[in-house]
């Protein structure tokens, strides 16, 4: 089955509504306990990029039998150089994101190291898509 | 365990309205109102007190042990929270209190709060130890506690696996007290409803060392007279400001010394703080303090005196302790030999929440959940008796309750079968329908 949620961006305030509910979710289906943290991490981090570079979007979590992948589809400014982006302490987060703790150049070396598998598509301009992939067990 | 579904929180039937105030404030959903009344689902419920706070008809209370239960013993030790201070006015003495309290029929006093030194140190300790495991929890609430095994359970891990001061006291005491012929009692004094539940049914230790805890806005009144009638003050206090701190938020947080800590208190406070360690998104903590009251158990649901107050009164003892002749020991209670202060059992979820044990059933049901979700109104007013559209969808997917519960859906029903009933009024029988 499928969930669907829409993120504002710059609303720091909301950030983590998404995540949170699918980790109510989970809980409900009985997922074990480090795949819903493995989870939660990926798809918070996923979506805090989102509010901070790319003024919000959707994601799409499909829950599978074996996995659960998640989609996030934003239309921003596109990511320049997605290795450099990749590494660690690598930011292009706003004064204010970083104020507030976001931002810190850990996100996405963080999803990676959470998820069983990362796949970012992204093209200048017209927008970001990050699949994230889980596999369900411990 | 004595009994699993004992709740020191509990409704008065009698006095409930069947108002739907409660089931909105429920951290755990944990309750729903059904034929008037409301009902605490036993295996949800954390004791966390918030429908106390909020029952406008003070149908909710908190069940703790009778006085009456001394006599059972042939000698009995009362260990005071360190937010018994807090219920007196500053100007009347921490021993002048305990005094008073021993005079209720008690034959020696042991403060919780010299408990608590003891593992402020061992906290300390234990946090010097790096564990690797991220920010470390406090386990000393025992709502918190609950509410870990409930609702996050992947942060068990980071609760700290140590007994609390309440029961670090008790195992004192005993250890004192051993070599004394005949049946010595220990009894809590308590302004937290869930220390009740947690000596019935502990958490981390299999058996508790307390006999009974008795709520201090149960003795409030006797304690108050024997306060004013004391006479000689004897010397009982030995806690100092550290231990005395914990009565209230940061009170622990601080006497643990973390450089890195942060202290929550209040259980939206407490949630939001889990649903973020949960997330990863608190880094650059070592210690997390959460009280599931707000000011800390200063504003547990068993005390008498106004949480702010309290706190301002705790915190007033706490300065004339680091000023006056009773300056912070320069030791340590001192702790017997041979007492565990870790947890021999290891917490495990509880997930109450859980749809079905098997994944594809849950999965089928969650499903079910989200169309009956979508055709209902989506205005979690709680006249159905559930804090919200979706808990009413899960209600009904277990079996629970029927979509009719909504009233949304009942006047639907009703339009329909009034259309019905209009259709077959013009309907005439074919040997009058000219």
């Amino acid at each position: 089955m499928n969930f669907e949620y829409q993120v504002t961006g710059d609303d720091y305030a909301l950030v983590g509504r998404a995540s949170s509910d699918i980790k109510k979710k989970l809980k409900q289906l009985g997922i074990p306990m480090g795949t819903i943290k493995r989870t939660a991490i990926s798809m918070y981090e996923a979506e805090i990029n989102m509010v901070i570079h790319a003024q919000g979007g959707s994601i799409h979590v499909d829950l599978e039998d074996e996995q659960i992948r998640i989609v996030l589809k934003d239309t921003g400014p596109g990511i320049p150089d997605l290795d450099l982006a990749m590494e660690e302490g690598y930011t292009t987060a706003s004064e204010a994101a970083r104020e507030l703790g976001f931002g810190a150049g850990m996100g996405l070396m963080n999803i990676q190291r959470n998820s069983d598998s990362l796949h970012i598509d992204s093209i200048m301009g017209v927008g970001t898509t990050v699949t994230i992939l889980l596999k369900i067990g411990d | 365990m004595e009994d699993d579904y004992f709740h020191s929180v509990t409704l008065d039937a009698s006095l409930c309205k069947g108002c739907t105030v409660c089931i909105k404030g429920c951290p755990t959903e944990a309750i729903r109102v059904q034929k008037g009344r409301a009902w605490i689902i036993p295996e949800r419920c954390i004791d966390c007190g918030e429908c106390i706070r909020t029952c406008p008809s003070g149908a909710k209370k908190a069940i703790s042990d009778p006085l009456s239960l001394l006599v059972h013993f042939d000698y009995t030790v009362a260990i005071p929270a360190p937010t018994l201070y807090g219920q007196f006015r500053s100007t009347i003495s921490c021993n002048r209190i305990l005094t008073a309290l021993k005079t209720l029929g008690f034959d020696d006093v042991y403060e919780v709060a010299a408990a608590a030194e003891i593992l402020s140190q061992e906290t300390r300790d234990y946090l010097g130890r790096d564990q690797g495991k991220g920010a470390l929890i406090s386990s000393s609430c025992p709502v918190v506690v609950r509410l870990v095994e409930t609702r996050f359970p992947s942060l068990l891990d980071q609760l700290i696996p140590m007994i609390s001061p309440m029961e670090l006291s008790a195992r004192i005491v005993r250890e004192r007290e051993k070599d004394r012929p005949g049946s010595v009692g220990v009894f809590f004094i308590s302004p937290c409803a869930a220390k009740v539940t947690d000596v019935k049914n502990p958490r981390g230790i299999s058996l508790s060392s307390v006999d009974g805890v008795i709520g201090i806005k149960d003795i409030y009144k006797e304690l108050s007279l024997a306060v004013a009638q004391v006479e000689v003050e004897e010397n009982l206090n030995i806690a100092s400001a550290l231990g005395i701190s914990w009565a209230r938020t940061d009170g622990e947080g601080s006497a643990v010394y973390s450089e890195n800590h942060i202290s929550v208190d209040g259980i939206d406070h407490v949630i939001d703080v889990l649903e973020n360690l949960e997330n990863g998104h608190i880094r650059d903590v070592d210690f997390v303090e959460m009280m599931s009251c707000p000011g800390g158990c200063v504003g547990g649901p068993l005390a008498v005196e106004n949480p702010y107050v309290a706190r301002n009164i705790v915190c007033t003892r706490e300065r004339r302790h680091q000023e006056g002749n009773c300056t912070v020991p320069a030791e340590l209670p001192h702790l017997p030999e041979g007492i565990d202060l870790f947890w021999t059992e290891a917490l495990e979820s509880r997930a109450t929440h859980l749809l079905d044990h098997d994944y594809k059933t849950a999965m089928k049901m969650m499903e079910e959940m989200e169309v009956i979700r979508g055709s209902l109104p989506g205005l979690d007013c709680g006249a159905c008796g559930a804090p919200s559209c979706l808990a009413l969808a899960e209600d009904i997917v277990r079996g629970k309750t029927t979509e009719i519960d909504c009233v949304f859906k009942l006047r639907e029903k009703i339009r329909d079968l009034t259309r019905e009933m209009i259709a077959l009024d013009s309907h005439m029988p074919p040997g009058l329908d000219r």
